[in-house]
């Protein structure tokens, strides 16, 4: 075993420092000490976080399951780094990244979490996919009071002093597209989740939901993640015969449903907080496998605000830093404006000492469309300081028969339930808890 | 009425998928005592093979699927030669060896091995094992550097069959048929060809079989690219079906383990009974209860084959025939 991760990390070191070599380069031009030198982008160092520079622990998965949509928030936070750092950095100290490949794999995580905590001694720290992964890792951001950015979409609740889970929470994405397509197609709903922590977390969301909107959930199916037949569950749908799917499927095995529902001629529209705008199934399944499928989302690369698309804009920035990269995702964008959140707390507090940067961002902060391309022009989004969690503006995306996408709907949603239903307020009181709907909501149970 | 249809698709489709899934590793397993874990990662091959053989190559879907297959028992001869046999590299070192010794000093030349540098893996369960889980990790991330993280699908072929409320994808059927057929062309190939005749006997005793002239190391050879080709004909059959990216072989290995486990010693017998067996429980409770249940009852049933039928299903027969055979 010890052999195994050995080699792995060594390959991964090779990649690692290129990237940072990389990163380093584009920001030579403006004379600045050049921050960590690349090589340092990779030893257990031990350096205790230096006043020349920011340390930023990166922790995103580079191979294994969650490989696919991980990938795009690395990069896009050595976007953001490079971008700063040749902008003259965070309060003229340039930042460090400091990277590692987890492998999909929780207990490496907490492995890599210690030693970005104990080793590298990192200012902040994002990392982690799943659920299941930041609450492998919470534990130990926890006793260690390590400022924690948590970028994926997810299924909300999480009120933790240190921890800043800026992703939409499935209130969010769900409380966007739900209604749109009560609104289009009726009452009837059918669920089908995947079957860990999110899933049937998202699945409660979904039941408190169709009664906000005069709804009804008539059925609902939780499937594990190594599962990749669907035959039963797409029967069940068609004996069922809802209005509308709600789909909270996951990960590479999950897929197949849109392709198997797809070849066996069920067309029933679907809404989805998971597919399309993490995985890009729209790009890599043949139409119309995705067709009639909406996405309830913060972002995806076809997002059609001016600092998204134009030239110059997010996506040109990202793919010419990344020319051979697919696909840039829903999460990636959160990774880039978060880096942002936090470059500005830092010049706020005018300190790297955590405790005054978590003061700083519970003041509360807004982007605007540049820094936030989810955002369209003339709007914000915000970090709530009570509940560590962003108001994000939420889109409705549909895929047509071409796998075209288009957006149908677009708001502005603020985080609801840690703010209204729970009455979370970290400023006030320093929790580490991660609530759910079933304590809160009948319905839920 | 249409719920009857329902489970009879649903059955015909787990059948199919476990005996695809086990096909590969029952011949590989049953014939060479070896224990493919890099199984996953042939099925990898075949699907990524016939994937790219439309999208790249632009060959329709049935020929790339020959193709993946195709490709799939070539990568397969190549590893039983490299790895599973060790004769590739052992006929580089017995040319290498002298010259070394001759060029190095005494006591550098003394440490050299003198024999074959690998030993061949088979009957060597545990061995096996760990060398091509070895071989199983270097290929997914080996695809993953090559390919990335995912490659553009091709799409399901012939539309669906529709009955009531109910639809059911055609393509569903035809690997359903397909499975059967090939059940019965192992049956063929073991049974009545020359090659199936040898195979057999260097099962029961390859001593013996070496003795009367059968080539043994060849058909070990022919038996791999055998197992390997059905393996990559698995995944050229699914990749229209399942999500194509590296770790795409792990969602077969469950179902191939447990069926060869729980089918025993004999190829096409076992695997048709256990996935036969297999099917029905997972099909009838995942029609009744869900997915979740369907899969915890396969594995409930694995656990108890494997309790109260260590020899697996055909082990089992051949209990009750000796049995027989004693008492009459």
């Amino acid at each position: 075993m010890s052999d195994r991760s050995g080699l792995d990390r060594r390959s991964f070191l090779a990649t690692g420092s290129a990237l940072v070599g990389a990163a380093m380069a584009g920001c030579s031009g403006d004379g600045g000490d050049g921050g960590g030198n690349g090589d340092d982008g990779g030893t257990a160092g031990g350096t205790a976080s230096s006043d020349e520079t920011v340390k930023i622990g990166v922790l995103e998965d580079q191979s294994g399951n969650f490989a696919l949509v991980g990938d795009p928030k690395h990069k896009a936070s050595l976007l953001a780094i490079e971008e700063i750092n040749a902008d003259g950095g965070i309060d003229g100290k340039q930042i460090e990244p400091v990277t590692r490949d987890p492998q999909s794999d929780n207990q490496r995580y907490q492995e890599l979490t210690r030693e970005m905590i104990d080793d590298e001694e990192v200012d902040v720290l994002w990392a982690g996919y799943s659920s299941a992964t930041r609450e492998a890792i919470r534990p130990i951001i926890n006793r260690n009071e390590q400022l924690y950015f948590y970028t994926t979409q997810y299924e909300g609740g999480v009120c933790d002093k240190t921890t800043f889970a800026v992703g939409p929470t499935a209130r969010q994405q769900l409380g966007s597209v739900l209604p749109y397509l009560r609104e289009e197609f009726g009452p009837e709903i059918y669920t089908v989740a995947a079957d860990y922590n999110f899933g049937q977390l998202s699945a409660d969301w979904v039941k408190v939901l169709a009664n906000e909107n005069d709804a009804e959930v008539i059925g609902e199916e939780f499937v594990p993640l190594k599962e990749s037949s669907f035959g039963s569950t797409i029967n069940r749908i068609q004996e069922a015969d809802p209005d509308f799917v709600m789909s909270m499927l996951v990960g590479a095995n999950h897929t197949a449903f849109y392709e198997q529902k797809a070849s066996t001629g069920l067309d029933v529209p679907i809404g989805t907080s998971t597919a399309m705008a993490q995985g890009y199934e729209h790009r890599r399944l043949e139409p119309p496998a995705m067709a009639n499928i909406y996405a309830g989302v913060n972002y995806m690369e076809e997002v059609p605000t001016d600092s998204n698309t134009r030239d110059g804009g997010f996506v040109d920035r990202y793919f010419e830093k990344y020319p051979d990269a697919p696909y840039l995702n829903e999460e990636a964008e959160t990774n880039y404006f978060s880096t942002y959140m936090y470059k500005e707390a830092v010049e706020q507090a005018g300190t790297l000492e955590q405790p005054e940067v978590i003061e700083a961002l519970e003041s509360g902060i807004s982007l605007g469309t540049e820094r936030a391309p989810e955002a369209p022009e003339g709007e914000t989004i915000e970090l709530d300081g009570a509940t560590h969690h962003v108001d994000h503006h939420m889109w409705v995306l549909r895929a047509d028969e071409e796998h075209r996408i288009e957006a149908v709907e677009n708001r502005k949603i603020p985080e609801q339930f840690l703010t209204e239903t729970v009455g979370c307020d970290l400023r006030e009181e320093a929790e580490q808890t991660q609530y759910t709907p079933v304590d809160f909501f009948e319905e839920a149970e | 009425m249409a719920n009857w249809l329902n489970l009879a698709f649903q059955f015909l489709d787990s059948f199919a998928f476990i005996v695809l899934a086990a096909a590969g590793l029952a011949i590989i397993f049953g014939i060479m005592g070896v224990i493919n874990l890099a199984h996953g990662e042939f099925i990898l091959v075949g699907a990524y093979a016939t994937t790219l053989a439309v999208k790249a190559v632009g060959l329709p879907l049935p020929a790339a699927m020959l193709a993946g297959a195709v490709v799939t028992a070539g990568f397969g001869l190549v590893v039983e030669r490299t790895i599973i046999s060790g004769a590739g590299p052992n006929w580089v070192w017995e040319r290498l060896e002298p010259r070394l010794s001759a060029a190095l000093p005494d006591q550098a030349a003394a440490v050299l091995p003198s024999g074959p540098l690998i030993e061949p893996l088979y009957d060597r369960l545990a061995d096996s094992m760990v060398a091509t889980f070895g071989l199983s990790l270097i290929m997914v991330q080996g695809a993953r550097i090559v390919f990335g993280n995912s490659i553009d699908q091709v799409a399901t072929p012939f539309g669906e069959v529709a009955y009531g409320a109910f639809s059911y994808s055609a393509y569903r059927l035809v690997l359903a048929g397909v499975s059967v057929a090939l059940l019965g062309l192992v049956y063929y190939v073991f049974t009545y060809t020359d090659y199936g005749m040898r195979a057999r006997a260097v099962i029961q005793d390859d001593r013996t079989a070496r003795a009367l002239g059968v080539n043994t190391e060849r058909t070990y050879a022919a038996t791999f690219a055998l197992g390997s080709g059905l393996a990559g004909l698995t995944g050229a059959l699914f990749a229209p079906v399942i999500s194509m990216q590296p770790t795409l072989g792990s969602q077969f290995l469950v179902e191939a383990f447990v069926a060869v486990v729980v089918g025993g010693a004999s190829v096409v017998l076992g695997t048709a009974l256990s996935a036969a067996g297999l099917g029905a429980i997972e099909s009838v409770f995942s029609n009744q209860y869900g997915t979740f249940f369907g899969r915890i009852a396969l594995l409930l049933t694995a656990i108890l084959a494997l309790r109260f039928l260590p020899g697996g299903i055909t082990g089992y027969i051949e209990r009750v025939r000796k049995r027989r055979r004693r008492e009459s």
